[in-house]
């Protein structure tokens, strides 16, 4: 049976394959916020809930950006195009979960006492390096649309956007400095990206040689 | 003959087109529900949010647990303590389910759900080195020895949290003074109980074990310094220490070794666990100083377990007044 098509199919289902994905995953990717509203209402988040939420947001950030890192090297591999059509909306989650890791930092974690903020960011490798993570995403974020791609012209807009690979690699490096001794989970974070950018790297290699001389 | 219904209205009755995409409609709602459902599911279990909340436990009243406490009779307890602090204790639920001990697993509530796996009875300690005589004594040997006292004391851990704990316990100083040491005894160390068995955590090497604590004999014949077998008014649960275990509320709380099963007086400065792992993050005096920040985070402040603001970080945890001066000529940010 063909794609609905018909403009009686509501929002949920654009045109095109897979209708369901993007606000399957829409709604999925707003679940953890839901869980954390609901464990903090029930006190189920346990004797410390802002340490608890803060390094829930903080992974979920992660998540996400190794997520949207994913989305090209996925098409790479099996052609599909899916991937990219979700990469965006990935991304932004990503920002969207980093801002809301940040503003319990420093607004429940430290009570908006600006003081210890600043001293913690340029004391502290830890918070420089997640912070610094947060501040590179926001020019991501700024340049995600459709538009903002057409006056950058694409090329300047990937070039720009690799800056999503620094990012993640500093939000890895926030979360090892953060475990004060397993770094198992650190450790498998780590290695996705790495294999993540082992991917491209290879693609890069393959078209290039396939580049006329 | 029957009568026809009446046809409905023509406004009512589902185009051919949409009637023909109802299953593709189904198909693609279930989708979508699925993959939310998954999204959504996958992102909690990876961030822990799944992790199920242990059961409450309940105190088990003196004498009536399977843990003979501390002996077979309801022990008088001593209280109040001069060195008690009048802020309201952390709930019993807090003390007991957020708990660091690395033996029974690393998160937070890792600890109350493996607690009872540790077997306090029979439980023996070994006191040797520079004493008098060397000793292996059972633990309900060493309980009637000394009224127990209650002692409600800030704990205040490293990371920046702390609480108000209402031990049960007696002075380390006391049972020190009671095996005699030598006058070669400088340094007083401890030793948790090594079994993987009680331990899981021992299986895996994130740390050196068995945990290894010392005190300076000064520090640990000081009357603040207690062995605690209780809290609560009630026998210690696995996640904080059972059967016995140490408690110096001047110092950040990994000083405070669980489960001890030896202590040894010494002339050379004994390891300490954390010391040893992270000597640029962890000292062997571990003193609360709020002017000494850990490398990855302040000390000046510290969120009690219950509030929402943080409160500013006392020195030596508020008990500058009794201990300060054990640590007077000292360097205490070169000695951390």
């Amino acid at each position: 049976m063909k794609p609905a098509q018909n403009a009686a199919t509501p929002l949920l289902f654009p045109r095109g394959p897979l209708p369901w994905l993007k606000p399957g995953l829409f709604l999925g990717s707003l679940i953890p916020v839901v869980s954390l509203a609901i464990g903090t209402a029930r006190g189920t988040l346990g004797a410390n809930a802002i340490a608890e939420g803060l390094n829930r947001l903080g992974l979920l950030a992660l998540i996400f950006l190794v997520a949207s890192l994913t989305c090209t090297p996925l098409k790479t591999i099996t052609g599909a195009v899916w991937p990219i059509k979700v990469r965006k909306m990935l991304g932004l989650y990503a920002f969207f979960y980093a801002a809301l890791h940040l503003l319990t930092y420093a607004g429940l974690d430290q009570g908006l006492d600006f003081k210890a903020i600043f001293s913690d960011i340029v004391k502290r490798p830890f918070i420089l390096v997640g912070f610094s993570a947060f501040v590179l995403l926001i020019p991501l974020a700024v340049t995600s649309t459709a538009k903002m791609v057409k006056r950058l012209g694409f090329a300047w807009w990937k070039r720009l956007h690799r800056l999503a690979y620094v990012a993640a690699t500093l939000g890895v490096v926030h979360f090892f400095l953060r475990v004060k001794k397993d770094v198992t989970e650190p450790t498998i974070y780590a290695g996705i990206l790495g294999a993540l950018l082992a991917i491209r790297i290879a693609a890069w290699g393959v078209e290039r040689r396939a580049r006329p001389a | 003959m029957a009568r026809l219904p009446p046809e409905p209205p023509s406004g009512e009755i589902t185009p051919e087109a949409l009637y023909s995409r109802r299953r593709e409609f189904l198909k693609n709602a279930a989708l979508f529900a699925g993959t939310a459902a998954a999204a959504g599911a996958g992102l909690v279990a990876l961030t822990g949010g799944g992790r199920s909340t242990p059961a409450k436990v309940a105190p088990e009243p003196l004498g009536t647990s399977a843990v003979p406490f501390p002996v077979a009779s309801t022990p008088r307890i001593i209280k109040p303590s001069r060195f008690d602090t009048d802020e309201p204790p952390t709930s019993f639920e807090d003390v007991t389910h957020y708990n660091n001990f690395y033996e029974l697993g690393l998160s937070k509530s890792d600890p109350a759900e493996y607690g009872a796996l540790i077997r306090p009875r029979p439980w023996t300690i070994k006191i040797t080195g520079e004493v008098k005589q060397e000793l292996t004594l059972d633990l309900d040997t060493l309980l009637g020895w000394f009224p127990l006292e209650e002692r409600i004391y800030r704990m205040r851990c490293v990371e920046a949290w702390s609480m108000v704990i209402p031990w049960l316990g007696f002075p380390l100083g006391d049972l020190l003074k009671r095996v005699e040491p030598t006058s070669r005894a400088k340094y007083v160390a401890f030793t948790t109980l090594q079994d993987p068995g009680q331990l899981p955590g021992q299986k895996h090497k994130v740390l050196d074990w068995p945990y290894v604590e010392g005190l300076r004999i000064d520090e640990a014949t000081h009357p603040l310094a207690l062995l605690a077998v209780g809290l609560y008014g009630k026998s210690l649960l696995g996640q904080n220490g059972a059967p016995i275990r140490l408690v110096t509320p001047w110092k950040y709380g990994f000083k405070g070794i669980k489960s001890i099963v030896a202590i040894r007086l010494t002339e050379a400065r004994p390891k300490a666990t954390w010391n040893e792992s992270a000597p640029e993050e962890y000292g062997f005096f571990a003193n609360v100083n709020p002017k000494v920040d850990h490398p990855r985070w302040s000390q000046a402040s510290e969120r009690r377990i219950g509030e929402l603001r943080r409160r500013p970080t006392l020195p030596f945890n508020g008990y500058a007044e009794h201990v300060a001066s054990l640590y007077t000529g000292m360097d205490l940010t070169e000695n951390f």
